[in-house]
């Protein structure tokens, strides 16, 4: 099938809840470039022109709708001053915590632009920017100020921060927030089409709504309103559908969704109000068949895609590395057979 | 009992505790704390509260076993299991294996994080592990597992090793893959697998 839209159009079409030529396909590839270029996932993220070329093969080789020039979560605490630990096949992880006390959060000091790791980050993007000329989007990611300490702190000592002392975990708020709109806005100048606000400690998988809404939630607000692109929520595989409501007032256009969750309930959650990105099974989908992954496909697209309001993508924002080429190709062909507009084979099952 | 611990009210629970009119500590945890443990993971199963939830009412219930019985006899096995987390820092959910094998009354042997599966074959080796519990939360530590349950089956082979984590709970067929024994979708599930083992073998 031959498109008649650009990837831009595809996209904004869907986000504004209108149904385009197709459905957008997010392919949220990181890893898979340093396969793309035969190096070492170390070696492919040490320098920004790897990953400009790494997204421009993968964008060629699958045409997906979206250029992500996204490196890993923990080049943020990497900017940090933390240590990163890279391993042969799966995203470098956060090393040892950054913040190992409370007397730490006063003591840190949130990274300038002109860091390193965040330069190469924002070369990557304006590389990415020049080759998509506005026919393609390009994502950039800030992670949010309410999920970022699980990595600055590990997930235990964040825990016992923010129930068992709340001055300090405003403190921290405070900094993380400062340097979320920095960053995101550091990467709108540099011309990132949107922004994936990545919260997956917003998600009811990590925090209950309540906690939420006197949290994270509140710092979501303020910070989006803040930033100078358009945001999507990311849950990072966790649950969206107990937050709905807070998620639309955060002023984000999209969500990024579970697997674990019904992409039917979360449609007649969200539509015409917010977008869904979502929500094929990353981890499944290192296993599935060409056949299965075009079922998945099918599936996802039944729930979810009348109407607009609706990119396909993975569930977690990162297709893992473990993914073979020939179930992303079959992802690519079953959005070309099934995620035509109109959805008359669609139509046709529910008649 | 359940509800301060959800609502991460630690004053609450400990009133409960002082309250209660049982003859012994270990009845406390048999009859309350425990029931609300095991609820709190099915709910924790069901999507109907969250991780941070379970995690301070496990780290709650094992400050009151320490004020009890200052250990960690409660259910009067007194058998170790050793907890571990290959390749990475993600240390929660071992954290929460910990607090809830400890109030189910188990003796834990963490060997710790970012362990290579070599290492973990060494440590299960010299300590004649009879239950290992590896938690995960990243594909490619779940995936190294596997590495792990070879070395050991080869120097180890009566140690019964369970999993649990992300990766498991979004690929059903996970576990069998990696060679597991048995998959615990939630700390207190991994627990009464542990105790059906220990039957079974008995």
């Amino acid at each position: 099938m031959m498109d008649r839209m650009t990837s831009m159009d595809r996209t904004m079409a869907a986000l504004s809840h209108e149904e385009a030529d197709r459905v957008p396909l997010f392919l949220l590839f990181t890893m898979h470039g340093a396969k793309e270029l035969g190096m070492s996932i170390k070696d492919y993220f040490s320098d920004a022109e790897n990953v400009i070329q790494g997204q421009i093969s993968l964008h060629k080789k699958y045409k997906g709708d979206c250029l992500n020039p996204f490196f890993y979560a923990a080049s943020e605490t990497e900017a940090w001053g933390g240590d990163v630990v890279y391993i042969e096949d799966g995203p470098p992880n956060a090393g040892a915590p950054i913040i190992r006390s409370v007397e730490d959060i006063d003591d840190i000091e949130p990274p300038d632009m002109d860091n390193p790791v965040l330069r190469k980050g924002i070369e990557a993007i304006e590389g990415l920017v020049d080759y998509a000329e506005g026919q393609v989007p390009v994502i950039g990611t800030a992670l949010s100020p309410f999920s970022v300490p699980i990595m600055q702190m590990g997930f235990e000592g964040y825990l016992d921060l923010m129930y068992e002392n709340e001055d300090a975990f405003w403190r921290l708020m405070r900094k993380n927030e400062e340097f979320c709109v920095k960053w995101g806005n550091e990467q709108a100048k540099a011309g990132v089409t949107a922004l994936a606000y990545f919260d997956p400690m917003a998600s009811a998988t990590m925090t209950s709504p309540a906690d939420y809404r006197r949290t994270g939630h509140k710092i979501a607000k303020r910070v989006i309103s803040r930033l100078d692109a358009p945001t999507a929520s990311h849950m990072a595989s966790g649950r969206a559908l107990p937050i709905i409501e807070d998620l639309v007032s955060t002023g984000s256009g999209a969500i990024g969704v579970s697997s674990m969750e019904d992409l039917a309930e979360l449609k007649r959650a969200c539509k015409g109000r917010i977008s869904l990105i979502g929500n094929l099974n990353g981890v499944e989908m290192r296993r599935w068949t060409p056949a299965e992954a075009e079922l998945k496909v099918k599936e996802c697209i039944a729930k979810a895609a009348s109407g607009g309001g609706f990119i396909l993508s993975d569930n977690h924002g990162e297709i893992p590395y473990q993914v073979p080429d020939d179930v992303i190709h079959s992802i690519r062909r079953a959005v070309d057979e099934w995620g035509a507009y109109p959805l008359e084979w669609f139509d046709a099952d529910e008649e | 009992m359940e509800n301060s611990l959800l609502a991460v009210d630690k004053n609450r629970a400990f009133d409960i505790m002082a309250q209660f009119q049982g003859s012994s500590g270990a009845d406390f945890v048999n009859d309350v704390l425990m029931p609300a443990l095991e609820s709190i993971g099915g709910r924790w199963e069901r999507g109907e509260v969250s991780l941070s939830q379970v995690y301070m009412s496990g780290k709650i219930s094992e400050t009151m076993i320490d004020t009890l019985i200052g250990g960690a006899t409660a259910a009067g096995s007194g058998r170790t299991v050793a907890v571990a987390v290959l390749e990475d820092h993600h240390n929660l959910g071992k954290k929460i294996l910990s607090s809830v094998l400890r109030t189910g009354g188990f003796l834990v042997k963490d060997y710790g994080h970012a362990l290579k599966a070599e290492q973990l074959a060494d440590m299960v080796e010299r300590d004649s592990v009879e239950y290992l519990m590896i938690s995960t939360l990243m594909l490619p530590a779940a995936l190294r597992i596997k590495d792990a349950v070879a070395l050991i089956r080869e120097r180890s082979p009566g140690t019964r090793i369970i999993v649990g984590g992300a990766p498991f709970l979004f690929d059903a067929s996970l576990a069998e893959e990696v060679g597991a024994d048995a998959f615990g979708r939630t700390a207190t599930e991994s627990l009464n697998i542990v105790k059906r083992m220990m039957q079974e073998a008995a």
